[in-house]
């Protein structure tokens, strides 16, 4: 079975066999380009209507960078039906993750309330860091749920450094990352609100609610 | 009757996971519940299937010394393919999956059995061959992910059978893993031995 290896009939092998695998990735590449650029845009519409109350339409997404820091983030402004802004869904992220990175959509309603959120992305404990999924927004457990809360006047930060939020059981790591990621969230959006922070990149297309 | 051997070599006899003991990343890895175990095992059994045909067709033209990285070439080719089609049509399995989906391409499976199977058989048998080995495959992916999720979350296939509060974290995590899978050998010995 073995063929005598020569340089030219490698040459010409290997060239035949990489030819034929990038041209059919290509073609397969052009089929998947579209359901998955739909896939992507379908969670991240799914996981903005999760974290925010009822609204009639979203407004212009613009990106905002937090004062003192490096990293732009998509604020989703949600409008009611005279186009003014009701709530705002921020992309947010922590990098303090007990296994690095994760990302999670926070809603903040026009007068600084914390509607909801939604875990984009993350690599936690399962059974442990993962169960952030839920537990902070458990209704029958005030003390570690966010919902409802205004991290404008509420320390929101775990009990063990002083602040309002119960930790998740054995994930403490994962509770800092989690209200730090909430925290930042609610930066970005104020200091798009209060343009004296300078921290706008570029003016969504609508005015602000009336509370901010 | 041969071919129907070849089919069920990969299911118990030469089981890649409790008998030739390959792929123990994915194995570990991604078997923390039954649905992964079920998704890797699926996609890899495409990739097998689909990598074993191509490399016993093409198995003449090739010449000896590079061999190995035409069949890389070839089983990456399919593993980006199902990667793709992945992402597309059934997100949230991409979604848990992650890492793994490309890790296929290093598998020692498939690169195993079309080394020793695919590139000296036909082009029937090698299918079938990487047919059992895929099924193998997942049906121990399967078992693996539903035993550690039910000790560990007290569900399977999200179908709760004791409350999570009674369900032991760690054959959630990875030492659960090793212990599961430990078992899961003793006793398919033992069987195979009676």
């Amino acid at each position: 079975m073995a063929k005598e290896s020569n340089f030219k009939n490698m040459v010409v092998a290997l060239f035949a066999i990489t030819f034929v695998a990038s041209a059919s990735l290509g073609v397969v590449n052009e089929f998947t380009k579209g359901p998955i650029e739909k896939a992507n845009i379908d969670a991240q519409n799914k996981a903005i209507a999760d974290v925010l109350p009822a609204f009639e339409k979203l407004g212009k997404s613009y990106k905002v960078l937090p004062e003192g820091e490096t990293d732009t983030l998509e604020l989703f402004p949600a409008l009611d039906k005279d186009s003014v802004t009701i709530a705002t869904a921020v992309k947010s992220y922590s990098k303090k993750g007990f296994a690095g990175l994760f990302t999670v959509m926070v809603g903040i309603s026009a007068d600084g309330t914390i509607t909801g959120y939604h875990i984009l992305e993350h690599h936690e404990t399962p059974g442990l860091g993962s169960k952030m999924a839920l537990w902070f927004s458990n209704k029958d457990k005030p003390g570690q749920s966010i919902i409802g809360k205004k991290p404008g006047s509420d320390n929101l930060t775990v009990t063990k450094d002083g602040g309002s939020v119960d930790a998740i059981t054995a994930a403490t790591i994962s509770s800092r990352a989690f209200l730090e990621s909430v925290q930042r969230a609610y930066k970005a959006l104020k200091s798009h609100s209060n343009p004296k922070n300078s921290g706008a990149i570029q003016n969504g297309a609508t005015k602000e609610g009336a509370n901010s | 009757m041969k071919q129907l051997r070849i089919l069920l070599n990969g299911l118990m006899k030469e089981n890649p996971v409790f008998v030739l003991l390959l792929g123990m990343c994915p194995t570990l890895g991604v078997s923390s519940s039954a649905i992964n175990g079920i998704g890797m095992g699926l996609a890899t059994t495409f990739v097998l299937v689909m990598s074993n045909i191509l490399v016993s067709m093409v198995a003449g033209f090739i010449p000896d010394k590079v061999r190995i990285p035409s069949y890389v070439v070839i089983i990456a080719t399919f593993v980006t393919i199902v990667q793709l089609v992945m992402q597309a049509y059934v997100p949230a399995l991409y979604a848990s999956l992650g890492l793994f989906i490309p890790l296929i391409v290093v598998n020692c499976i498939v690169l195993g059995r079309a080394e020793a199977f695919a590139s000296k058989n036909s082009v029937f048998d090698s299918m079938l061959d990487g047919l059992g080995m895929g099924i193998g495959f997942t049906l121990a992916l399967t078992l693996l992910g539903s035993i550690r999720e039910i000790l560990g979350t007290g569900k399977v296939f999200s179908l709760t059978i004791f409350p999570e509060n009674y369900g032991s974290l760690i054959f959630v995590l990875a030492p659960g893993a090793f212990i599961v899978l430990g078992y899961l050998i003793a006793i398919i010995n033992k069987i195979k031995k009676a």
